[in-house]
Parts: structure tokens; sequence; C-alpha cells
């Protein structure tokens, strides 16, 4: 019968079906961070368990860590204390940690990735909702809670029931100035902010093939944006390529049987989805967010929707009011005080690249506050390495030391009230960024040329008026 | 995990579609190791203004509402971050159960881990529960979770949920997922020993 790539691995997976309908379902990997694992140390310890497989475990620290200065002790207590637990509860359970000063520490959706642990065909879970972010090697990977942290600690295992497949097919040639990012952010629009709840995604197409993993790593970063438990791309060379040779990917004759037990996994030309979509990669645009949720998003172009049913229209007029815009403008022109460029997302070394090379011979905007966040340890040595901290010094940036920062603004990295921020980060919600802040969802390209207008432009024009190629 | 067997509580009323967990507890609060009390924070930024003092617009500082047990939300409820202190905080404020016409896949997880129950109903059965709540704050709902029923007071008819069989048991009897997956022990470690796909 015929088996989508999701079906392959889910049924690899099932140590067995309990009556009702849900499965045992097994975790090869499980990535742990300081923010949602000491509650469900905590609650192993009280139980009296231990972690069943420690060796599939991984850990960094990266939700609540700052962006500068960290050889020193963390400043605010709580997150000093939360970072310090992290680190006891990995010495006496044998996690290994890749803690902050460790050259391999970063945002545990870039690492897993950039060290080869990220593999097609495994299921991944950490207590994280941009789990999903690993499904573009074609790997099972969501986001848990932290009763079921405890879960995978004690047993390797989740009872779940099995998502709904639905595939999403982009087909075309983006036009230049288009990203990974204003693809995802395109689709989420389309569908909305939870038009793929019960859903386990597929992205496919000649457009999502022609992606690099790392703009892969983007559009399945957002699965849960609208809604999904994750989303995941069927494992090509492009995926072969970028694992062969990682610190943790196999070797030798391992890497041959990988390869050809990998090439297995694609669906199956007949295989059948329970929803389809289409899109055609030549209508997206540079795409902006201007609500609260990330299915409020338009081209830069456009203007915000005017909406007639009600109900969603109340919706609209909440999210507006809080970002103090209105319906039926357009957001062209529009002042912005605060860009980042970072975050589980757009944290990776392509992005910094993308903003290097625009900033190159430029300079920031003098009323703008920049934040650049490298993803990971590695990230930010590849950047220096590349000269890409001199490049963006001298044009009025600093480029941090890794972590979420901004995204989810836990640690010093806020956005004050009321300010714009054009962020490369995944959620606009109210305060998100900081209580108050006013957060615009964008692709590296249009964070960087914000960066340096201090407003918004139509990238597509600038494409065109300074001959920028994408 | 507190059992669930039976509530009968009032109402707070949310119109509000899409309530992501960032609203529900923002992430400046999960700097805490324990699970307790994050229910002074549950919706900080609704309910309290930038120093503290109570909104007197937000719902759960209107008087009316005060004790009442059953949160009742707009669509898409909990969506967003995976923060299972989004369940803990609606529960340490005393909430016990939830009503929506549908739930972000991971909160619904969460809450069920948590022994917040969350009741999904249809789109026109929860807008005639906001419409019945605007016109008697006082409206007590009766939550049955071994019949899987809501009883509204004035509607001959019960509103019906579903839920997991083995969900429904869990909270019923109070056990959790760590008690049921431990005991399938023999059955993962079989299954441990075959993983092809390790390489």
């Amino acid at each position: 019968m015929s088996r989508t790539l999701f079906d392959k691995i889910w049924d690899a997976h099932v140590v067995r079906e309990v009556p009702g309908g849900l499965s045992v379902f097994y975790i090869d990997r499980h990535l742990i961070h300081e923010v949602t694992s000491p509650q469900a140390f905590d609650e192993l310890t009280a139980r009296g368990l231990t972690l069943r497989r420690p060796g599939q475990m991984l850990a960094t620290a990266d939700h609540n860590v700052p962006t500068r200065h960290q050889d020193q002790p963390i400043q605010d207590p709580l997150s000093r204390s939360q970072v310090d637990k992290l680190t006891e509860n990995c010495a006496r359970h044998g996690v290994e940690l890749f803690g902050l000063g460790h050259p391999h520490q970063g945002i545990v959706h870039v690492i897993g990735p950039e060290l080869g642990l990220t593999q097609p065909g495994l299921t991944i879970v950490c207590g994280d909702s941009h789990t999903s972010t690993h499904g573009a090697f074609g790997a099972i990977a969501f986001g848990i809670g932290t009763s079921q942290v405890t879960q995978v600690m004690a047993s390797q295992c989740l009872l779940l029931d099995k998502p709904r497949r639905m595939r999403i097919t982009v087909d075309g040639e983006l036009a230049a100035g288009v990203s990974a990012k204003d693809v995802i952010l395109h689709i989420i629009a389309a569908l909305g902010t939870g038009g793929a709840t019960g859903y386990f995604v597929e992205y496919a197409g000649s457009a999502i093939r022609a992606l690099s993993m790392e703009a892969r790593m983007t559009v399945c970063n957002m699965s849960i944006e609208m809604g999904a438990r994750g989303g995941l791309i069927a494992p090509d060379s492009t995926t072969f390529d970028y694992l062969h040779g990682r610190p943790y990917a196999p070797r030798g004759e391992n890497w041959d049987r990988a390869v050809a037990y990998w090439q297995t996994l694609p669906s199956d030309a007949d295989a059948v989805f329970d929803a389809e979509h289409h899109f055609a990669a030549g209508t997206i645009r540079p795409m902006i967010t201007f609500g609260t949720n990330p299915g409020m998003g338009m081209p830069l172009s456009a203007t915000i929707p005017v909406l007639t049913d009600a109900a969603e229209a109340a919706s609209l007029d909440k999210s507006l009011r809080y970002m103090g815009f209105r319906a039926g403008e357009s957001l062209l022109g529009q002042k912005i005080s605060h860009v980042f460029i970072g975050s589980c997302t757009n944290s990776r070394i392509e992005d910094l690249r993308t903003v290097a090379a625009f900033v190159k011979g430029r300079q920031k905007a003098p009323h703008v506050e920049v934040l650049i966040v490298p993803g990971s340890q590695q990230v930010a040595r590849q950047a220096i390495a590349e000269g890409l901290d001199k490049v963006l010094a001298a044009a009025g940036f600093e480029l941090r030391e890794p972590g979420c920062s901004a995204c989810l603004a836990m640690n010093e990295d806020k956005i004050p009230a009321g300010a714009y921020c054009v962020s490369t980060s995944n959620r606009n919600f109210e305060g998100r960024q900081g209580p108050g802040a006013r957060t615009l969802l964008a692709s590296p390209l249009v964070a960087a040329i914000t960066a340096v207008e201090g407003r918004l432009v139509d990238v597509a024009e600038y494409v065109l008026d300074h001959e920028l190629s994408s | 995990m507190e059992k669930f067997q039976t509530l009968r509580s009032g109402v707070v009323p949310l119109p509000i579609e899409n309530v992501d967990t960032d609203q529900i507890i923002p992430a400046r609060f999960l700097k805490a190791t324990t699970r307790e009390g994050f229910g002074q924070n549950l919706f900080a930024d609704w309910r309290y203004a930038p120093g503290g003092q109570p909104k007197a617009d937000f719902v759960l500082n209107d008087p009316r509402y005060q004790g009442h047990q059953i949160l009742l939300a707009g669509q898409n409820f909990g969506c967003g971050s995976s923060r299972e202190h989004a369940a803990w905080a609606l529960y340490d404020a005393g909430f016990r159960v939830v009503i929506s016409s549908y739930f972000a896949d991971i909160f619904r997880g969460n809450a069920l881990n948590t022994g917040l129950l969350p009741v999904q109903v249809t789109e026109p059965e929860l807008q005639a529960l906001f419409a019945a709540v605007q016109a008697d704050s006082d409206l007590a709902l009766t939550v049955d979770l071994r019949a899987q029923t809501l009883r509204v007071p004035g509607r001959a008819e019960p509103i019906r949920f579903g839920l997991d069989a083995y969900k429904k048991e869990c909270l019923l009897s109070g056990y959790d997922d760590i008690d049921f997956l431990l005991s399938q022990e023999s059955a993962i470690t079989t299954f441990e020993q075959h993983r092809p796909w390790i390489f």
C-alpha cells in the first residue's frame, strides 16, 4: 500500500497500538533546554525514576541566556538559577550538555542540524514548538509539553494519536528578493494561524526542492504557526550533501547504508494525503506581517485587508489596535525603530550572509536599534571566519553571542513598549518581544533593508532600483 | 494528577480567537523552575497595567465572574508555544475546564496532562454559550466527564463532547501517561533491539 514520507517514519516508530486509537510511539532523539526541563527532572526524581536513555538526549542553554558577555556570570538571578539547574541536572543524570562557553552551544534547533544529529527517518522531540525545524531533513520532529518531556525521559516513548497528513506543494521559481521566509509567511497567510491544526505537513514541489537545507529549515520551522504538529521535506541529495562529514553523521560504510535507507523514505508517487494545497512560487512576494499572529501577513506592497466577516473583523480590529495600524492602509514608509535578526527561524550562516551582502557599503539608519544574534557558536565562528562581523560593524551593526534573544525576550534583549520591530523570528504575538512591543515578521533581507532605510520600503522596487540580486 | 469527574461552575467568557500561550503566560514568567504559582501571572499583560494595577476592563478582574472555574474562549485556544506553563497557570488560577470550538494540539495535550479538561464544542454551540453567559453572568454549567456532556440551564439537551477513551479514563482516575508507558517496558525493550535507521 502506498505511503507518505510521514507514514513510513510513523509506522516504523510505533512500539504498539493501544486499544482506543493511541500509539506507544518511540523517540530517537530528545533535545532539552533550560526553560522546559527543570520541572521534568524534578518529576522524574519525585517518582524515583531515572533517565531511560540519556545517550539519546542532548542539552543546551539557549532560551534564557544573555547575548553579551557569556563568559561572565549571568546577571539576572532567576535566569542564572535556571541555567545552573540545567547544568546540575545534566551532570547528575549523565546528559551531554552544550552549555554557555561550549563550542557547540546555540539555539537547540540550530545545533541539532549543524552537528549532524538531525537525520532523515528519525523521531525528534523537544520541549519547544519550533522542533518542527528538524523536519527539513525528512524526520518526524515536534514540540512537546513538560509532562511529555518527563514521559520521554522515563520511557523514551509518548502516547500519541496519529495526526492527519497534509501536503503543501510549491511549484515554480521564486522571484528575486523572495526567500524561504516569504514562502512560509505566504502559506500561513493563506491557510491561517489554525489552518493546519491536527495535521502533519509535507512540503513538496520544485520550489521546495530547490531550497538549501537552511532555507528548508526556515520553512519547516514555522509549521507550528499554522497549527501543524510539524512539517517535513523529503530527503534528497541536498540533504545528504549537507549532512556528509558532520560530527554526528554516519561515516564510512554506515554512511552508504544510511543514504540507501534514506532514499526509501520519500512519499510514494500515488500516496494519498488527507488535505492538499498548491501554491505558485512566482506569485510569492516579499512578505510582512501587520497583526498579532503569523497568519496576519501580506506582501510588503499590499494594503492591510478590510474584512467583512464580523468575527474575523473583530479579531483583526483588536490586533490592529494593538499594532497602531488601520484596515486598508499600506505599511510602506512606516517608520521602524528596532530590527531583530536571529531566532531558530533565521539565524544561520546563509541568513547572516544575506544581511552582510546587503549592508556592505551601506550604513544603519541612525534611529534604528539592531540586534543581530547568530544561532550558534558555530554560526558565529563561521561569520567571523568569513569577515561578516567586520562588514556588519562597518555598517554600524554588532554581532551578538548565540541564543534565542529577542524572539521571546526572556533575557535582557527586549523591544520597548509601543516600538515597532521588524523581526526575522517566528511570532508576532502581543508582547512576544517585550510588553507592549509591536512585531512585524519578515525575511532577513527585508530586515536588513529596513535597518538601513529606517522605514518599510518595497523590496521588489528596491531589487530593481538597486540591482540587488536575491 | 487530580481526578476529574464532574464540575458545576460559573463561566468566565473570553470571546477572543487564537489566544496564544504567550498571552496565557508571558515568557518572562517562565524563569521559575517549579510548577507552582503561575496563576498569579495568568494573562498578565491583559490583566494588569504596567504598574501592576488590575485593568478594570479585563474579564478576570470583573467581580461578576470571580471564582468561576470554566473558561469559555474563542476558537484555536492555546496556539503558539508548547509551554505547559500555560495549562499550569490556568489550573493554578482555579480553572478546571476550558471550552472552545477547537484547541491547538500541543495545548490540548498539555491541558489533559495537567488535569485541565479541554471541552470542544461546535462553533454555533460556542456562540450560543457566549450569548447565554452574556445574558446571565451567574450561569452555571455542569460538566460530566463520564457522560461526556455539558449541561446548560434552559437548554433541553446537553451538549456532547468527544474525548479519547484512554485520556478520559486517566482524568477520571487521576492517572497519567507515565504510569501507562512504564507498564510497556518489555515491549519498548524489544522494540529498541531493532532500529535499523540508527547508523
